[in-house]
């Protein structure tokens, strides 16, 4: 309770995208309700705006091409959902995906950037880990600060992280990366010193009767205990990984990616851009934990457990 | 206070005493060899003081060894940057930082009231609220409870921050786009942990509260809202980090000319890599200092709690 709290809030939090049968028809109702409350809303914020446009084209109008206008503005204070699904459409199955114009292009970049940083997070995670569980000195000097380096909002100063980097050279996937690992090694971490010292005193107790040596202790014991406290961990690193990478592309200029077609969204006030671009974010993240959960379930059936 | 301690205390102090040894020696530019051999002398020391100091259970070992990392850090930090000369862009030294933190204090404070506590608090205590209602709300509903939870997960998996330069479009440059996307980064979380925590209680004891013919309202105020408690500090303190984070990224997107996103991006910009170091330092303070107040205030509230009985 004291110190990994914000671990085990983060991973309750992201560990089920499970959708059982008893949770199909909820899911589908408050999905239909919300697609509603979204028309509905767009028909009020943009509305302003439309009735201004169709005044000034001076002829009288009934209110079905009133609200046929809202849902289709260029620029709409808040885009219906079919104007997103559209644009989503144009900008990945419509468009070659080496265009600029391509979400497939730039969520590839972004995904990349992601990925990398994720793999090196997950390394870093793993190793600290293990050196904790080992040494009691790690455990007193490190631990502590491994608390308190997440609640620095590390991800507000990944920016200027990226500038300084790029100052001695290092620019493209590199900084993104090393944003992500920063984000993605904490839950890692966290998960994996939990589940390392898992197994209870009379398993260890067992393996000293066997007289087996720190490492067998470690490789037969230890490892497969945390097992299911590492994925949980990765899932929620792998979401982190990915805010991380569209962080770094924000406010640095970066050509490519999904956090700069946030960024040239806001600029010209593309709003189904913008949307496109989160939407896309958001299945990136989705399918990363997907496939998480799937090496998982593999693991597991493997080791003969059930889910 | 026998023997042992004491002598970890004594091994602690050389340490200390090397590292000041050092910071002068690096200081006054004794040449790189004589610096480099004190520095790893003093290392060597303080790595022994924080192995003998971790043998030991007692309150002041406990806090004795993460300070004593944490100075000799800072201390490595400071002597790295000065010996071998590294840029002030690149990175600057803690004394250039705290240089800076003096020096722009006015301008930082005001910053700080800005996105501390004109966007994120307020914007923090709202998004809390709400999800903590909805939980409330739907409390009694297993079907909404059913609908509602998985787009909360969904929420949390994406990149929630990403709605800031919509949220800066629609509510303006001022704290209200800020506060906005602080809303909606936390009230996920909150009502996950909230719904989470309100389902923690045994049927056991909620049989004793039938038992007693308490009302739906008693078992909740007397029962499962205590029960629910650990829960929800849980997701007042992840909250205290996403809002924070929220505040300052909003800002990136457009901003009155103050503020410690503007204050990152602009100086960034130009160049003056302490200013926005001293800015990392205020934000990593107000961070550190909400997750203590809020460790206080649990403990406080949830002093039952097994992982706080001794």
């Amino acid at each position: 309770m004291t110190d990994d709290t914000l671990a085990t809030a983060a991973i309750r939090l992201s560990s089920p995208l499970r959708f059982g049968a008893s949770t199909v028809l909820p899911v589908m109702a408050v999905g239909m309700v919300l697609l509603v409350i979204w028309y509905l809303a767009a028909i009020a914020l943009n509305g302003p705006r439309v009735t201004e446009a169709l005044n000034r084209g001076g002829q009288p109008y009934d209110n079905a091409t009133f609200i046929a206008a809202t849902w289709a503005m260029e620029r709409p204070v808040l885009p219906a959902p079919h104007q997103i699904a559209l644009e989503l459409w144009n900008t990945t199955i419509d468009k070659p995906v080496d265009s600029k114009r391509s979400l497939v292009f730039h969520g590839a970049v972004t995904l990349s950037a992601a990925l990398a940083g994720f793999v090196l997070g997950t390394v870093l995670g793993i190793v600290l880990a293990i050196g904790i569980v080992h040494v009691t000195t790690l455990d007193r000097s490190l631990m502590p600060w491994i608390v308190a380096s997440q609640t620095v909002p590390i991800l507000a100063i990944a920016p200027m992280i990226v500038v300084v980097l790029g100052n001695i050279g290092l620019t493209g996937l590199v900084p993104k990366a090393i944003i992500s690992a920063y984000l993605s090694f904490f839950p890692v971490a966290l998960g994996m010193v939990k589940g390392l010292r898992a197994p209870d005193p009379l398993q260890l107790d067992l393996m000293r009767t066997y007289s087996a040596t720190r490492t067998q202790t470690f490789n037969k014991l230890r490892w497969p205990a945390a097992m299911s406290f590492l994925f949980p961990g990765l899932k929620v690193a792998v979401a982190l990984s990915l805010v991380g990478a569209i962080i770094a592309e924000l406010p640095t200029g970066a050509q490519s990616g999904l956090g700069s077609r946030l960024l040239s969204g806001s600029y010209y006030g593309q709003t189904v851009q913008i949307w496109a671009a989160l939407v896309m974010a958001a299945i990136l993240a989705v399918t990363a934990i997907g496939v998480l959960s799937l090496i998982e379930r593999g693991v597991v059936m493997a080791r003969g457990g059930r889910l | 206070m026998s023997g042992a301690p004491a002598r970890a205390a004594l091994v602690a102090a050389a340490a200390l005493a090397g590292e000041l040894l050092t910071l002068v020696a690096s200081e006054f530019q004794a040449g790189l060899a004589p610096t480099l051999l004190l520095g790893i002398a003093a290392l060597t020391i303080a790595a022994l003081a924080m192995s003998r100091l971790s043998r030991h259970d007692h309150g002041a070992a406990r806090l004795a060894v993460p300070a004593l990392f944490g100075l000799t850090m800072l201390w490595l930090w400071q002597v790295i940057t000065t010996t071998f000369g590294i840029p002030k862009i690149l990175l600057p030294a803690p004394s250039e930082i705290a240089v800076a933190f003096i020096a722009n204090s006015a301008t930082l404070g005001a910053d700080f009231m800005q996105t501390f506590v004109r966007s994120v608090i307020p914007g923090y205590v709202m998004g809390c609220g709400a999800g903590f209602l909805l939980a409330i709300a739907i409390d009694r509903s297993n079907f909404l409870q059913r609908g509602l939870l998985p787009f909360g997960n969904l929420a949390a998996a994406v990149p929630v921050v990403g709605i800031a330069p919509i949220m800066v479009m629609w509510f303006g440059f001022d704290w209200e786009s800020k506060a906005a996307v602080i809303v909606v980064m936390t009230v996920f979380p909150m009502l996950i942990n909230t719904t989470a925590g309100l389902s923690a209680t045994s049927a056991m004891e909620l049989d004793l509260m039938r038992s007693y013919a308490a009302r739906y309202g008693q078992t909740l105020v007397k029962l499962r809202l205590p029960a629910a408690m650990p829960y929800i500090f849980n997701a007042l303190k992840l909250n205290s980090t996403l809002a924070l984070i929220g505040g300052i990224v909003a800002e990136f997107f457009g901003t009155p000319i103050v503020g410690m996103g503007f204050r990152i991006s602009t100086e960034v910009a130009r160049m003056n890599i302490d200013i926005v170091w001293a800015t990392i330092a205020v934000a990593a303070l107000s961070g550190s200092l909400s997750y203590g107040v809020l460790s206080i205030v649990e403990r406080a509230t949830t002093f039952w709690h097994p992982s706080f009985r001794k």
